[in-house]
């Protein structure tokens, strides 16, 4: 009987230890997000929502993003604050298109990362050897990089068959894709493989085949550099705090005269630091030359640097959460390609989870939360209800509102670098 | 103006002159290794320039920067780096067109209204901001940014969705150079200069008068004395019953009201509509602008005066085959040698003042 009782007690127990752990609660998350996604796809019949094409969209708009929010963790966990992103994406692009027009596709992504890292040392001298102010110097920056980008063009692409003062002639060719054999049908040893999930997914099953259409985005024709990029997370998360490299650049952003007083090189550290985020600023901006376009185009970021910045906020200055925010704005990014029926749908799935935060914060007694969110969840149903196109110019915008969202409801919960931004001379104590 | 005053103001003008000076010599490297002579180029900008229709061209250029470095510089002297001109200035275009476009005025009133529009919605966009950091304590840094890009997004939407204004050309087709509704002329400033060698609206006219007006209230005001202490010292100021909150909200709503006015050249003397895309980069370039002229209105005229010529003077360039943007890199490398310049030569004061301290203490000039 006894034995019963505890049996029956350690499922529940189990599922709360898995809830409790910060990896636990993101599953949970995203089953949950996923079963609402998907039973919004079925009520309304938008099934854009979770088509490969939409996935495999979001991913490719997402890893410039994703770069550039490495970029900026990066820099502001040595303490130093990178609003010159978009400058060392600027350069990037560039670099990254002269590199693959001349040179070929991965030449381009090195030229690309090398471009950006040089413009995250210029900010690390004006920042570091002389103390110019953070902000400044990343707008400086970011000045720059447009104007010296332009000169290049205009004396190295003008003239040029096929290429001109604001853009590069055509590249020599895309970088290599790969596609999950089996799984989505690629080639294994040059032999055609079935392609599991694209059945599964044509057979529209809910929930079944929606899981197979957003796994078989992820697994088809994923550029090689796309895969690079998403290593660098994890990869990330690794040299940041599991190293002593790490723990030493982590610590020059939260105390340097700390630091530096147990023997941490904080200044060497900073230049080593701003050169990695330099360079994946331009990793990012030579991604959107080389594999989101196939041409290098002024302009070409379009402000991608200022989202990054808004995904590591979004993010609260950690890798994992970054991962999040690049693909909700990535996503956000590939609306514009959906078709009419989706970006409804989309607010029926805010809708719905807004109803449900709403309940969640009524459980914990918090009436004023709770009426708020039920409230909006209303307004987003009412919006699905009435009107049936939604103007991209205001969905280019969502990052940016969610990122004030999240900066005015969670700012206490966001936890920055606690030096990121302040001046440090070698030897202050502060 | 005592001795040690003016021999501050010297340091700071040699130092200044001195790095834009840097500036010209790295753009001249850069001119260099691309094969040009920058001696002859920059003397050709030079001649070209100062000829009568240049000049009025530079004098026009400065008058929106003027405006966009006061708005930046009133912010700075509070600590606040307020970012979002740009987009304080487009929300306030739209609206301004908007609301110019729909009453009947006559012109002087007319003109007043514009520009009281434009000052409200580029306060009310500015406030958004200045709301967050007070009550949130969201950095204004962040905040202007994302409100940049929304602004971009939100003007954008708003002209597309109610306010075009679709012109039928002479064989009565929909013209493709779609706009608002059109300013009526009553709403039009006038021309200052007008002759055969260029013009020069009362615009610039304003923007002087709106820089000597933002010196007395910065300068030479209780309020300007309460902005000017919060900045360099927050504690002290919060000690000496200076409400720093307050205090934050109208320096935003200030800057803000003065960003409204920098998209108003291109509103009321050159397009009479607002489409997007009208006038774009004038708030970034009003950064560089503040900085170069040291925060102060009298230096951010001459700074303004000194970009609106290296634009007037570019037009030379394209014949002589260089790249026009190299007045863009200069006006880039301008604001890291001015702050670079002007953190060593702070630190050299410092050092020499420590120094006169000390020998004064020890020859007894002075009892500790």
């Amino acid at each position: 009987m006894s034995v019963g009782l505890n049996e029956s007690k350690v499922g529940p127990r189990g599922i709360r230890a898995f809830a409790s752990t910060s990896g636990g609660r993101l599953v949970i998350a995203a089953v949950g997000l996923f079963l609402i996604l998907s039973i919004v796809r079925v009520v309304t019949g938008a099934n854009d929502l979770t088509s490969p094409g939409t996935v495999s969209a979001t991913l490719r708009l997402s890893i410039p993003l994703l770069l550039a929010g490495l970029a900026g963790l990066w820099a502001e966990r040595v303490g130093i604050v990178n609003i010159g992103i978009e400058g060392m994406m600027i350069l990037g692009t560039w670099f990254g298109g002269f590199g693959a027009w001349k040179f070929g596709p991965w030449t381009g992504i090195v030229l690309g990362i090398l471009g950006g890292a040089i413009g995250g040392l210029v900010h690390a001298l004006a920042t570091v050897r002389f103390n110019v102010d953070h902000v400044i110097s990343g707008v400086a920056i970011t000045l720059l990089a447009g104007g010296f980008t332009q000169f290049l063009s205009a004396i190295a692409f003008d003239g040029v068959p096929g290429g001109g003062v604001s853009k590069s002639p055509p590249q020599q060719g895309p970088i290599a894709t790969l596609t999950m054999p089996v799984l989505a049908g690629g080639d294994l040893f040059g032999l055609g493989t079935p392609d599991v999930l694209g059945w599964l997914y044509r057979k529209d099953v809910p929930v079944l085949s929606d899981f197979a259409g957003i796994l078989r985005g992820l697994l088809t024709e994923v550029s090689w550099a796309t895969l690079v990029a998403l290593a660098l997370v994890p990869l990330t998360a690794l040299v940041l705090w599991r190293t002593a490299f790490g723990l030493r650049l982590r610590s020059s952003g939260e105390a340097p005269a700390a630091a530096e007083s147990l023997g941490v090189k904080v200044i060497r550290i900073r230049y080593q630091a701003m050169a990695i985020s330099g360079g994946l600023a331009g990793f990012g901006g030579a991604f959107l030359a080389i594999v989101a376009s196939s041409t290098y185009r002024e302009g070409q970021t379009a402000g991608r640097g200022y989202i990054g910045l808004a995904t590591m906020i979004f993010g609260n200055w950690r890798p994992t959460g970054l991962l999040g925010g690049a693909t909700l704005f990535g996503f956000t990014d590939a609306l514009q390609l959906l078709g009419s029926k989706s970006i409804p749908a989309l607010f029926l799935f805010v809708a719905v989870l807004l109803v449900l935060v709403g309940a969640w914060q009524a459980r914990r007694g918090r009436v004023l939360a709770a009426v708020g969110a039920f409230a909006a969840g209303m307004i987003f149903l009412v919006v699905y209800l009435t009107v049936d196109k939604i103007p991209t110019d205001l969905v280019t915008s969502t990052p940016y509102v969610v990122t004030l969202l999240v900066l005015l409801a969670a700012s206490q919960r966001l936890r920055p670098p606690a030096h990121a931004g302040l001046p440090y001379r070698s030897g202050d104590n502060h | 103006m005592d001795r040690a005053a003016l021999q501050r103001l010297g340091v700071t003008a040699a130092s200044t002159v001195g790095a834009v000076l840097i500036a010209f010599a790295l753009g001249g490297l850069l001119l260099w290794f691309t094969g040009h002579n920058p001696f002859s180029i920059y003397r050709q900008m030079l001649e070209y320039g100062t000829e009568t229709p240049q000049l009025l061209d530079t004098a026009k250029r400065a008058g929106p920067l003027i405006l966009s470095g006061c708005a930046v510089a009133i912010g700075f002297k509070m600590n606040l780096f307020n970012i979002g001109v740009e987009g304080q200035y487009r929300v306030a275009m739209l609206f301004a067109a908007v609301a110019g476009a729909a009453v009947n005025l006559p012109a002087p009133l007319h003109v007043a209204f514009v520009f009281l529009v434009a000052m409200v919605s580029g306060a009310a966009w500015a406030g958004v901001a200045a709301v967050l950091k007070v009550r949130r304590g969201v950095n204004e840094v962040i905040s202007t940014i994302m409100l940049n890009a929304i602004a971009i997004g939100l003007t954008a939407w708003l002209y597309n969705t109610f306010f075009r204004f679709e012109k039928l050309d002479s064989a009565g087709r929909v013209s493709l150079d779609v706009k608002t509704k059109p300013l009526p002329t009553s709403a039009w400033l006038p021309d200052l200069i007008k002759g055969s060698s260029g013009r020069l609206s009362w615009y610039f006219v304003i923007a002087l008068v709106v820089a000597l007006l933002v010196w007395l209230l910065v300068f030479r005001s209780t309020f300007g004395f309460q902005l000017r202490s919060s900045g360099l010292n927050p504690v002290a100021a919060q000690t000496a019953g200076i409400d720093s909150k307050k205090m934050v909200l109208r320096a935003m709503l200030i800057s803000g009201a003065l960003s409204g006015l920098v998209g108003l050249q291109a509103l009321l003397v050159d397009e009479h509509s607002f489409k997007p895309g009208l006038a774009v980069g004038l708030g970034f370039t009003g950064i560089a602008v503040a900085l170069l002229g040291r925060n102060h209105p009298g230096g951010i005229v001459v700074a303004a005066l000194l970009f609106g010529f290296l634009q007037a003077s570019s037009g030379i360039l394209q014949i002589q085959d260089v790249p026009k943007s190299i007045v863009d890199i200069i006006q880039g490398i301008v604001v890291l040698t001015v702050v670079i310049v002007n953190e060593a030569v702070g630190r050299w004061l410092d050092k020499r003042t420590a120094r006169g301290t000390s020998s004064a203490i020890r020859s007894g000039e002075v009892l500790v």
